[in-house]
């Protein structure tokens, strides 16, 4: 009775076709109606460099980091630089928060760039347009406007005054958060793109360089180096210096007068950057006056937390009065309604060796004063939303504009104006795509995301950091990157989970294969919602029919 | 029944594992029958159900994965009931499977005689189903589903359990959970719809027979639904699979509502998701995060009563099943009983 095992597909016993009730078309039920959409995602909206984040996540959890890393190199040229001095505005926008940990986009960043480091990944220039551009200052904007304008096929001159190229990032980060060899290669993976960057080579008259080099357009973005000044009175005999010279000068290996016991005054990452400094270079201490309560200082959090590990000592709503011989007048502040420090008339004094002001810095617009059409007021340029100023053919951008006056923000300045510099030498204007709506934590359904706790960075024991400049917060390696990938909601937009081809109680959906998504069958779909209701990343919108 | 191994192994680390239908992520074979693009859609479009009808779905789930499990060699004897009236209004059919009518009581009995007569023409490879709702199941057909369970008859059978009978207008079934309105249990005072002292549960009585293989499966876990049915077309003789199946029609839920509803169902303890073999219970599948009762009941009209003023007992009774259950079929690891 033992039959021969059969192979054949076609179900047993049918022979004709059957009077299917594919005649019957249910569509005609549906009252509301499913539609795919694509929603922005959180973290891309925060990207002050316009990072398509949730794309090249997409392709670093299939562990095709080049293909990630090409992903980032279209708006970013240097990842491993960002991946560990950007302050990640878009970790603080994710979504994925609300279920246990934001993404660490940052770490995945460092790893990519370091990736393309380790294996030379490059980027090719585009063909050339026969056109020149003049770039003024080598930091990340400067750097960042280059490298897009070299991909668009324009011959670039950068010149910078410093020694060597970097602006803020090498002369204001200090090397334990963004070791130098890192910077040096991602310039120079830019040089090799055929862009010319001359060190040293301060220019006093930009449209003269602009008329002597046959330059079509220029870009400036030299920062803002001036300090701001408090208004402190002292006898002198302590040296008061401003945080930017103190941090280029440890650039430089200067000697430096962070000696003894250090008072930096201020409360943003610079003020940080310093009291954490003059730990390193072996002060006796390192005294952070803020005028700010603590949760109002603009430092981030985790810089003043790593401070602290470190011995830095923070003393908060207190403002320098005077500086009498090695004495430093304080006045208590107290926080206002609007969190606004208002002085309190009450005084004490603590001892210094050194005080540093960090109170920020502004833009030297005098220099650019011959420009004509140009305008500068308060410190800073003024550019149209093309990052254009008055003069013809001249853009700027960076810190010298009215902006956040990160790196982040710089490197996205960059980009948008090569863009609005390379339509401009095509007489035509920049178009940026329509944004679609955010994809809001409100329009996913978590349930079906695993659970998955955040990777820890690795950090530097605090004995060594307080030692040496040696970088602080490590690597991940390639089993966490590719967890830490994983854990990316794709909010937003559809990433083929099937969920509304299988949940369908009426089979309407089509599944048109990988990379090609689903279509719905709009002759059966009876409009139940459920495929809405259960879409993953919130990529199905709900939309009534016209009845 | 205190320590129960989980039914299903854990797959790698993926963006959502195995909670979706699909991940591309995963390997081939941790992927779900529903997932692939030439499934065999066993119960097509053009069906008659209500919007949003879970027993649709459940039915497509599960016969497609049987598909699967025998290589398209399987036939099913379906008895009256939602099921039967929404897919085969004449001349029309959602099935493309082979599929037999029979009376509302005696699907069981019909998948029994087919059986017998694939064993009588040697075609054994032929698999058989039963299949129908809980009306069809734990009352009518109730006689010829033990007598197919004594026999150990080479059957199947399939309960899609959405607790009444939804096609002749929402009435009791010994299914219905306790609180429950139904046109015959109307809710009256403190009194609850449906009491609470009566009903019965199937998928234990079919334990009962020492049955090869018993296990409850809810649409809301496509993945436990598919593992189940391979696991029981593995065996032969009779087994006995039941699938939660949500009515939006008869429990006065949003049509949307009906995966989340089973999904909770699952998560609060209500409906509890185990299987047993030669009448042991083998695995429970764990609940991955704990909701209290109130949020199911509260998706559903035929549950609205029991939030009124003077009837916190019932919701209290409601939560002690719950409690009961998890305790019951372990479907909390210890360490995170409470919720």
């Amino acid at each position: 009775m033992k039959q021969q095992p059969v192979t054949q597909t076609k179900p047993f016993a049918i022979t004709l076709d059957v009077g299917t009730s594919l005649l019957n078309k249910t569509g005609s039920w549906r009252t509301e109606r499913p539609v795919y959409v694509d929603r922005l995602p959180p973290c891309n909206n925060a990207c002050p460099a316009g990072e398509n984040i949730q794309s090249w996540l997409g392709f670093a959890e299939e562990g095709d980091y080049e293909a990630a890393w090409r992903a980032i190199m279209g708006d970013n040229p240097l990842p491993a630089v960002m991946g560990r001095v950007c302050y990640h505005p878009c970790e603080g926008a994710c979504n994925r928060a609300e279920l246990d940990d934001a993404v660490g986009i940052n770490s995945i960043e460092r790893f990519l760039g370091d990736q393309a480091l380790k294996h030379g990944w490059t980027v090719e220039p585009g063909a050339s347009t026969g056109k020149k551009v003049l770039i003024i200052g080598a930091g990340p904007c400067g750097l960042s406007a280059a490298y897009h304008l070299a991909r668009f096929g324009h011959a670039v001159t950068v010149h910078d005054a410093n020694p060597q190229a970097g602006g803020m990032t090498r002369y204001g980060i200090p090397k334990y958060r963004l070791p130098r060899e890192k910077l040096r290669a991602e310039v120079a993976r830019i040089e090799n793109m055929g862009v010319t960057i001359l060190h040293d080579s301060r220019i006093d008259d930009v449209l003269a360089e602009k008329t002597n080099g046959g330059f079509d357009a220029v870009f400036l973005a030299t920062g803002a180096q001036l300090p701001r000044r408090a208004d402190i009175d002292s006898d002198g005999q302590v040296p008061l210096v401003e945080a930017v010279t103190v941090l280029r000068d440890t650039e430089l290996d200067n000697p430096t007068v962070l000696r003894g016991n250090v008072v930096v005054y201020g409360g943003g990452n610079t003020a940080v950057d310093v009291a954490r400094t003059a730990i390193r270079l072996g002060a006796l201490s390192a005294t952070l006056i803020a005028i700010e309560a603590r949760q109002d200082m603009p430092a981030h959090r985790f810089e003043i937390d790593e401070a602290i590990e470190e011995g830095v000592t923070i003393v908060n709503l207190r403002s320098i009065q005077k500086i009498n011989g090695p004495t430093v007048t304080l006045e208590k502040m107290v926080r206002g309604e609007d969190r606004t420090p208002e002085p309190t008339g009450e005084y004490e004094t603590i001892e210094a060796s050194v005080v540093v002001e960090a109170i920020g810095q502004n833009t030297d617009v005098d220099a650019l004063n011959d420009i004509e059409g140009l305008v500068a007021k308060n410190g800073s340029v003024q550019v149209d939303t093309a990052m254009k100023t008055g003069a013809d053919g001249v853009f700027a951008g960076g810190d010298m504009v009215p902006s956040a006056r990160t790196v982040t923000t710089a490197i996205g300045h960059g980009k948008k104006a090569a863009r609005n510099i390379d339509s401009w030498l095509q007489n035509t204007s920049y178009q940026p795509a329509d944004k679609h709506e955010i994809a809001e934590a409100s329009k996913l359904n978590t349930w079906y995301y695993s659970d998955a706790p955040r990777t820890i960075r690795p950090m530097l024991d605090v004995v060594r950091r307080t030692s040496g400049f040696a970088e602080v917060v490590g690597d991940l390696v390639e089993d966490n990157a590719l967890f830490e990938a994983r854990r990316c909601m794709s909010c937003g937009n559809c990433f083929e989970c099937d969920n509304c081809y299988g949940v369908c109680p009426d089979n309407a959906v089509t599944k048109l294969g990988p990379g090609k998504r689903f279509a719905f069958k709009y002759d059966y779909c009876k409009g139940c919602g459920i495929c809405a209701a259960e879409c993953p990343c919130g990529a199905i919108s709900m939309v009534p029919e016209e009845i | 029944m205190d320590q129960v191994p989980e039914t299903k192994q854990k797959v790698k680390f993926y963006q959502t594992g195995t909670f979706t239908v699909g991940n591309r992520l995963l390997d081939d074979e941790e992927r779900s029958v529903q997932a692939t693009i030439d499934r065999s859609n066993s119960l097509d479009s053009g069906h008659r159900a209500c919007q949003g009808c879970g027993e649709a779905l459940g039915a497509r789930f599960a016969i497609d994965a049987v598909m699967r499990a025998t290589n398209n060699q399987m036939i099913a004897a379906n008895a009256t009931g939602c099921l039967e009236v929404f897919t085969t209004p004449y001349p029309e059919t959602a099935w493309s499977v082979p599929w037999i009518h029979s009376l509302f009581g005696n699907a069981a009995a019909v998948g029994s005689g087919i059986a017998a007569a694939m064993k009588a023409k040697g075609r054994e490879d032929i698999r058989v189903i039963a299949q129908g709702g809980d009306g069809g199941t734990t009352d009518i057909g109730f006689g010829c589903l033990s007598g197919m369970f004594d026999r150990n008859d080479d059957v199947l059978y399939l309960c899609y359990n959405n607790q009444g009978y939804m096609n002749t207008g929402v009435q009791r079934s010994s299914a219905t959970p306790g609180a429950a309105r139904t046109a015959t249990t109307m809710p009256v005072g403190p009194e609850p719809g449906n009491p609470f002292t009566v009903g019965k549960n199937v998928p234990l009585i079919a334990m009962g027979h020492q049955i090869p293989y018993v296990a409850t499966a809810s649409v809301s876990d496509l993945h436990d639904l598919e593992h189940k049915v391979a696991k029981a077309m593995s065996f032969r003789g009779a087994r006995y699979l039941e699938i939660f199946v949500p009515c939006p029609l008869g429990w006065g839920s949003k049509t949307c509502d009906t995966i989340k509803l089973a999904r909770l169902a699952v998560e609060t303890g209500m409906y509890p998701l185990f299987e047993a073999e030669y009448g042991e219970i083998t695995g429970a599948t764990k609940i991955r995060h704990r909701q209290p009762v109130n949020d199911y009941l509260k998706l559903q009209r035929r549950f609205a009563h029991v939030f009124k003023k003077d009837n916190e007992h019932q919701l209290e009774t409601l939560q002690a099943i719950a409690d009961r259950n998890i305790a019951k079929f372990g479907l909390i690891d210890a360490e995170r009983s409470k919720i």
